[in-house]
């Protein structure tokens, strides 16, 4: 364990590099999110007043799309899918299988130092535009609603990073996997509800994406706090979230192990 | 004198043919490759009008622009955006690297433009193929708004396009030259990626004020494609509209040529 923290530690000054970087990307992410928002209040401004679309009022609509933005700087990968992919295209992993240190929680620790460094510079510009939106940003309906907020907020980040995980394993069998993560990050764009509410979708799709880890990784946290999703539906959409978790670590742990296989260390 | 721009004019229309013909043989050599990021193109094409017809299941006109007409109105910004693609964004994301190995010099030293060269060095083929699905999306969707577009305001919709494309170019330019002070410029260049999401929106669902003003008359992205759409839609409310892209895509271009000649004076070399 104590080796894990100080890959961390590691990890952390190793990012801190990054922090402009980060304050660029978190700055102009905001472009689009206003664009979005304008589009949201122009159709709600011919609605007229008290309206309503997919049953979100307009002040529960925007904040979808803030806490959107908040699960995103905390939980989204940023440079690891590719950096696990480099490390084993150029044979860098080698090192990995003679020392007593697992890949995976390696891995897994600078994702989270990646994740601190990115979460506290991004509060700046994040916090500075809700601020500016407070009349539209809600607080936590009650208090289970905050308490599984954090649950599911850190559930779907390790679903997150097991997905990454995987997919950047495939550089075990392609030689360019950037196509792949795009592919999917493609899809997990719409069917996590990152573009809009899964409720906004006609009703069979929206049901048939909720049978997909998608939704466990933005919209199902994102609800929760809303307060859409209470009482029973919660604790067995935080059930159904673990077992993602442990699906995607399951996943992650048999691809390595096939992976091993067929590695034949190229330039290590 | 005539004679001597057309002659430097055909030099370098062949020197962009023999850097196609590069581009053909390093691409053919990872096919699939070469297929799967028509793909990844493609689905995010696809993504971007998911989005627009779920919005439209939700109501019928956005800031007056009906559901078909955004459809063109996308297709338009991704045209412009794969066209961007196809000539410029893979040599404008180099040139920070460019810079930091010191390949730079080497590229000056050549007999040849060196803006011309650093900016279309690479094409991105996948990218026309991408740009000519985009042109069948507009299509359909102007069948479907039984649009009957004349010669002239065919000729309009290339021409603002070509604006458009000016303004992307000369902006990501610009923002790649910052890679002269800063080695890390390639966030920044990555960070242009997020302008073109609010291309593709139409104008009039923006409110007048600071946002609205900064993207039409800073950067010019509520101009780029919604301007071309409103040429071949019929909702253009005044011919200055058109005068106003053209004359943005003119003060970008200029502006970013200014600083490159700037930049390449104050610019000293990283190697040797």
């Amino acid at each position: 364990m104590r080796k894990y923290l100080h890959v961390f530690a590691i990890g952390i000054q190793n990012t801190l590099v990054y922090r402009v970087n980060f304050l660029f990307r978190a700055a102009f992410g905001l472009i689009p999110l206003t664009g979005t928002l304008f589009v949201w209040r122009s159709i709600y401004g011919q609605k007229g007043e008290g309206a309503s679309v997919g049953g979100y009022p307009i002040v529960v609509m925007v904040s979808y799309y803030l806490l959107v933005t908040v699960v995103d700087a905390l939980t989204a990968v940023a440079e690891d899918d590719w950096q696990i992919a480099a490390d084993i295209k150029d044979g860098n992993i080698s090192q990995f299988l003679l020392k007593p240190l697992d890949y995976l929680t390696y891995r897994l620790s600078l994702y989270l130092s990646g994740r601190v460094i990115y979460t506290t510079v991004a509060m700046i510009p994040v916090s500075l535009f809700i601020l500016y939106l407070r009349a539209f940003f809600l607080p936590p309906t009650d208090s289970p609603a905050l308490f599984g907020f954090i649950l599911s907020v850190i559930l779907a980040g390790l679903l997150q990073f097991f997905i990454a995980y995987s997919m950047a394993l495939l550089a075990f069998w392609v030689l360019d996997v950037s196509t792949f993560i795009f592919i999917q990050f493609a899809f997990e764009y719409i069917a996590s509800g990152h573009l809009f509410p899964l409720d906004l979708l006609p009703p069979a799709l929206a049901t048939a994406l909720r049978l997909t880890p998608y939704p466990y990784l933005c919209y199902f946290p994102v609800s929760v706090y809303l307060g859409r999703i209470q009482g029973p539906e919660l604790i067995q959409g935080l059930a159904i979230q673990a077992a993602w978790v442990a699906a995607g670590y399951g996943l992650a742990r048999w691809m390595w192990r096939r992976g091993i296989r067929k590695y034949s260390a190229v330039g290590g | 004198m005539k004679g001597s721009t057309m002659k430097s004019a055909t030099r370098l229309l062949s020197l962009y043919g023999a850097m196609w013909r590069n581009s053909v043989t390093r691409e053919m050599s990872f096919k699939v490759n070469f297929l799967l990021w028509i793909v990844v193109e493609l689905l995010w094409f696809a993504l971007q009008l998911a989005f627009m017809s779920v919005l439209y299941t939700h109501t019928d006109s956005i800031g007056g622009w009906s559901k078909w007409e955004v459809v063109l109105l996308v297709g338009c910004s991704n045209f412009i955006q794969q066209l961007f693609t196809a000539f410029f964004l893979t040599n404008l994301t180099e040139i920070s690297e460019h810079i930091r190995t010191g390949r730079l010099d080497f590229m000056l030293l050549l007999p040849v433009n060196t803006r011309f060269l650093v900016s279309l060095r690479k094409v991105d083929l996948g990218a026309y193929v991408n740009a000519a699905c985009a042109l069948v999306v507009i299509g359909y969707a102007g069948h479907r708004l039984h649009l009957t577009p004349s010669a002239g305001q065919l000729i309009g919709f290339a021409v603002l396009c070509g604006a458009g494309l000016t303004v992307h170019y000369s902006l990501m330019f610009l923002l790649s030259g910052v890679a002269f002070w800063t080695v890390r410029a390639q966030g920044i260049v990555f960070g242009y990626y997020n302008l073109f999401n609010i291309a593709r929106l139409p104008d009039s669902a923006f409110p007048r004020g600071a946002f609205k003003a900064f993207f039409t008359f800073g950067l010019p992205m509520l101009l780029v494609s919604n301007v071309p759409s409103k040429v071949l839609v019929g909702k253009l409310e005044s011919p200055w509209e058109m005068a106003l892209l053209i004359g943005m895509a003119a003060a970008c271009f200029g502006v970013s040529e200014a600083f490159w000649r700037w930049s390449l004076r104050h610019y000293t070399s990283a190697s040797s």
